[in-house]
């Protein structure tokens, strides 16, 4: 009846059945490893199997970009086509790979079971124009000689805290050394350990800056039987590649930093959740995760590694929760909040890779200690993944309170001996900066002030000959591609938004687009659910308010 | 007699009972809030946000089908921010999809000034009617994906689960496990569905054949084989 063999199905899956739904994600990677793509029997096999109603596991491959439910070739060559890249011409590369293959974008080439695709940002703005290889759920390279499996990516910086073991390939438990903050950790109280994450000023480096202790307060005290520490390694914001670096070349720092957390608010299980475009990521901190455990560490704390599967929208938290559920990444109404009610309705702290590997040196240092890096408003360590039209793109460290100027001189300043024309702050999420903004002290106190987000610590930067239209055009494809579609305003504005910015990269605005654009941003900022929404227009108002005259044709 | 509390909507002081919505505590007081998705008989998931109210203090639009009225709240349902964002979501409904069977929405429409032709060139979700079983149609060109149809189908009332979403964003469209057929998927034909529909997207096939101008006596013996009775 059906032209795939199922038989190798079933032993691919078994694992999974136990956990039902939750299992619906791992085993449809697992599937589609086999198959190169999901069909129709496969997936109703899948339903059967975890329990499943088959209408729900179709919502879910359609949900996530990663999944295919038409023939697609085993091997995927993905292009990135967001900004960074854009600006090295990524747009020729995927027409040079297509004609190569003698493909359309999204086609497939039966014989070499190979199929060539735009993707959102791959999270290699420091190795433009990014390319990524797969071949099931490995990353390969046999397809474009140019990639190395494991990217590697420049490091540097004033400090070397955080990437002190940065820049050289995986730091093996050997060469990381005993999770020595681990141990003074749990020779504190759980309160005690609470009390120096908030004493320490750590905030989120995920984007969203929300103080880590808190939600570790707010976790200890809540009721629950089971709590989850969950690392958000969902890293997808455009232009941001500075967890990936901290995952690949120390897993061992953020890894600690998980079982700091366990122990202080009572968590028995973690979840590490990568996005689907890091594969190579999982086989490092799988590696990590074995030599942690057989050193005694993890000691009952259990760490599951969970692979998304192309969707920016589950690097929200609540959509994150969702899609370890085994359901379509869609945000929750927030309250309740994750503390809680998080991941299966229990207390959960989330907390992004860079968070997470913030916590070791505060407990190693003290928070005292910790407080004398940065500034009294913004301590700490602060990583910055500079990329675009910079002489050395690549990942910085330096103390909260650096200015923008030293950061891009640390970078080597604007390539070819150009001007500055902007810098995009905080990542497609975010706004642009000009010259103006050059010493501007890089802290959420001195940002704030002058109306830029730090965001996740993206600085990309575009020389004075840029087309900025087509940078605005590239953010609002973006967005319109990884909108879930759950709220109104971001489903629909998101759409609108990446229509007109079209037409005016193209030349063809119509009267009214600027006002159009503004309506349709400022509703999707004061109404939508979730982040993602609420951020989908605010490098857009952001350019409206430096270039109001790129909205409108010249002639 | 539960507790009570006070808070201030619109200018007006307004005392409800706690647990109370900020929808229920306006429309309790003869406030208007418009909804859309919301539906009594639904889990409200705040989706289309045309309920959204400004409450001092907070920076974001407060969804009032979800949020709870608490003490000494001061809520506008009609300030700039909130006419902008229910006229601006109108609108794009408006490009995006067919408001002809949407008669409450027009209304909202013409009270809020909102334009039908604000956003030119606009793509428009377009779909084939799908006609494909004797109880109900599906025209999800007039779908505004409220996911009643869904939420009734699954947890809401029916356990059946026979229609989910396609794609996402924009792209968004409710739909069956790999395109099947009503027949071919666990509809049950309860006709829930179809009965919390706001848009005429989901239709009774009887009114959606009298629409198209077929008379009862042709509709009552369509696709059942029996014979026409021969008149007296």
């Amino acid at each position: 009846m059906s032209d795939f063999d199922l038989t190798l199905l079933k032993p691919a899956i078994e694992k999974f059945i136990p956990m039902g739904r939750p299992g619906l994600l791992p085993a449809l990677h697992a599937a589609q490893n086999i198959y190169g793509w999901l069909p129709e029997p496969v997936a109703a096999e899948v339903a059967k199997s975890l329990r499943v109603p088959l209408a729900d596991v179709h919502g879910v491959i359609e949900f996530y970009s990663m999944y295919y439910n038409t023939p697609t070739g085993r091997n995927v060559i993905r292009v990135c086509t967001d900004p960074a890249c854009g600006l090295r011409d990524s747009d020729g590369m995927l027409k040079k790979l297509c004609l190569q293959y003698k493909l359309e974008p999204h086609q497939t080439h039966p014989e070499l079971d190979l199929t060539i695709e735009p993707s959102p940002c791959l999270g290699l703005c420091d190795q433009v124009p990014a390319v990524l290889v797969t071949n099931g759920n490995q990353a390969i390279e046999e397809f474009t000689s140019t990639k190395t499996y494991r990217p590697k990516s420049p490091v540097g910086g004033t400090l070397r805290l955080l990437t002190k073991n940065c820049g050289g390939g995986a730091t093996s438990l050997r060469k990381y050394g005993e999770y020595a903050a681990l141990k003074k950790a749990k020779s504190l109280s759980r309160e005690e350990v609470v009390e120096e994450i908030k004493a320490s000023g750590l905030v989120g480096r995920g984007g969203a800056a929300f103080p880590t202790g808190i939600k570790w307060e707010g976790a200890l005290k809540a009721e629950g039987d089971v709590k989850y520490v969950i690392c958000n390694a969902d890293e997808s914001e455009p232009g941001t590649f500075k967890d990936r670096i901290l995952m690949l070349d120390d897993p061992h720092l953020m890894i600690e930093g998980m079982c700091i957390a366990a122990y202080a608010i009572g968590a028995a299980k973690g979840c590490i959740y990568v996005r689907g475009e890091y594969p190579y990521i999982v086989p490092v901190l799988e590696n990590a995760l074995n030599e942690a455990g057989r050193a005694g560490y993890l000691d009952g704390f259990e760490i599951e590694i969970r692979v998304g599967a192309g969707a920016y929208i589950c690097g929200e938290e609540t959509a994150l929760f969702e899609s370890i559920e085994g359901k379509r990444g869609f945000p929750r109404v927030k309250p309740p909040f994750p503390t809680t009610y998080g991941v299966f309705g229990m207390p959960t702290v989330i907390n992004n890779v860079e968070t997470l590997s913030n916590v070791p040196l505060i407990i190693s240092m003290g928070s005292a200690e910790y407080r004398k890096i940065g500034t009294e408003k913004s301590p700490g360590p602060k990583l910055f993944c500079v990329s675009g039209d910079v002489v050395e793109p690549g990942l910085y460290e330096v103390a909260f309170g650096a200015s923008l100027r030293e950061v891009l001189d640390m970078a080597g300043g604007v390539t070819n001996g150009r001007n500055l024309k902007s810098v995009l702050f905080g990542g497609a999420a975010g706004a642009f900066a000009t010259s103006d903004h050059l010493d501007v002290k890089m802290t959420f106190e001195d940002l704030r002030a002058v109306g830029l987000p730090l965001g996740s610590g993206v600085v990309m930067v575009f020389d004075e000959t840029r087309n900025m239209r087509d940078v605005l055009k590239r953010l609002g494809k973006f967005f319109a591609h990884e909108s879930c579609g759950k709220c109104y305003p971001c489903q629909m504005g998101t759409q609108r938004q990446m229509e007109i910015l079209d037409r005016i990269a193209d030349g063809k605005s119509r009267e009214g687009d600027l006002v159009r654009l503004q309506d349709v941003g400022w509703t999707m900022t004061d109404a939508s659910l979730c982040g993602l929404g609420q951020t989908a227009a605010s490098a857009v108002l952001s350019a409206i308010k430096l270039w109001p005259e790129i909205f409108v044709d010249s002639e | 007699m539960s507790d009570n509390l006070t808070l201030v909507i619109d200018g007006q002081e307004i005392s409800v009972e706690q647990g109370k919505t900020l929808l229920e505590a306006a429309r309790e007081n003869g406030i208007d809030i418009p909804t859309i998705c919301f539906h009594e008989a639904t889990t409200a998931n705040a989706l289309c946000r045309i309920c959204v109210v400004e409450v001092e203090g907070m920076r974001l639009l407060q969804p009032a089908c979800i949020v709870k009225a608490a003490a000494n709240m001061k809520v506008q349902t009609r300030s700039d921010k909130v006419v902008r964002s229910r006229k601006t979501i109108l609108e794009m409904l408006a490009s995006t999809m067919d408001l002809s069977d949407a008669p409450e929405i027009l209304t909202m429409m013409d009270e809020y000034g909102a334009s039908h032709e604000r956003f030119p060139d606009a793509e428009r979700r377009e779909s084939d009617i799908k006609d494909d079983n004797p109880m109900y149609i599906r025209d999800y060109s007039k779908c505004l994906l409220c996911w009643r149809c869904v939420q009734v189908c699954a947890d809401d009332a029916q356990y059946t689960y026979a229609i989910n979403f396609e794609g996402r964003g924009y792209e968004s469209q409710i739909g069956t496990f790999f395109d099947k057929t009503i027949p071919e998927t666990t509809c049950v034909m309860c006709g829930q569905c179809v009965g919390v529909c706001p848009t005429g997207a989901l239709k009774p096939k009887r009114q959606f054949l009298l629409e198209q101008g077929k008379t009862p006596s042709e509709i009552s013996v369509m696709n059942t084989g029996r014979k026409q009775r021969k008149p007296r």
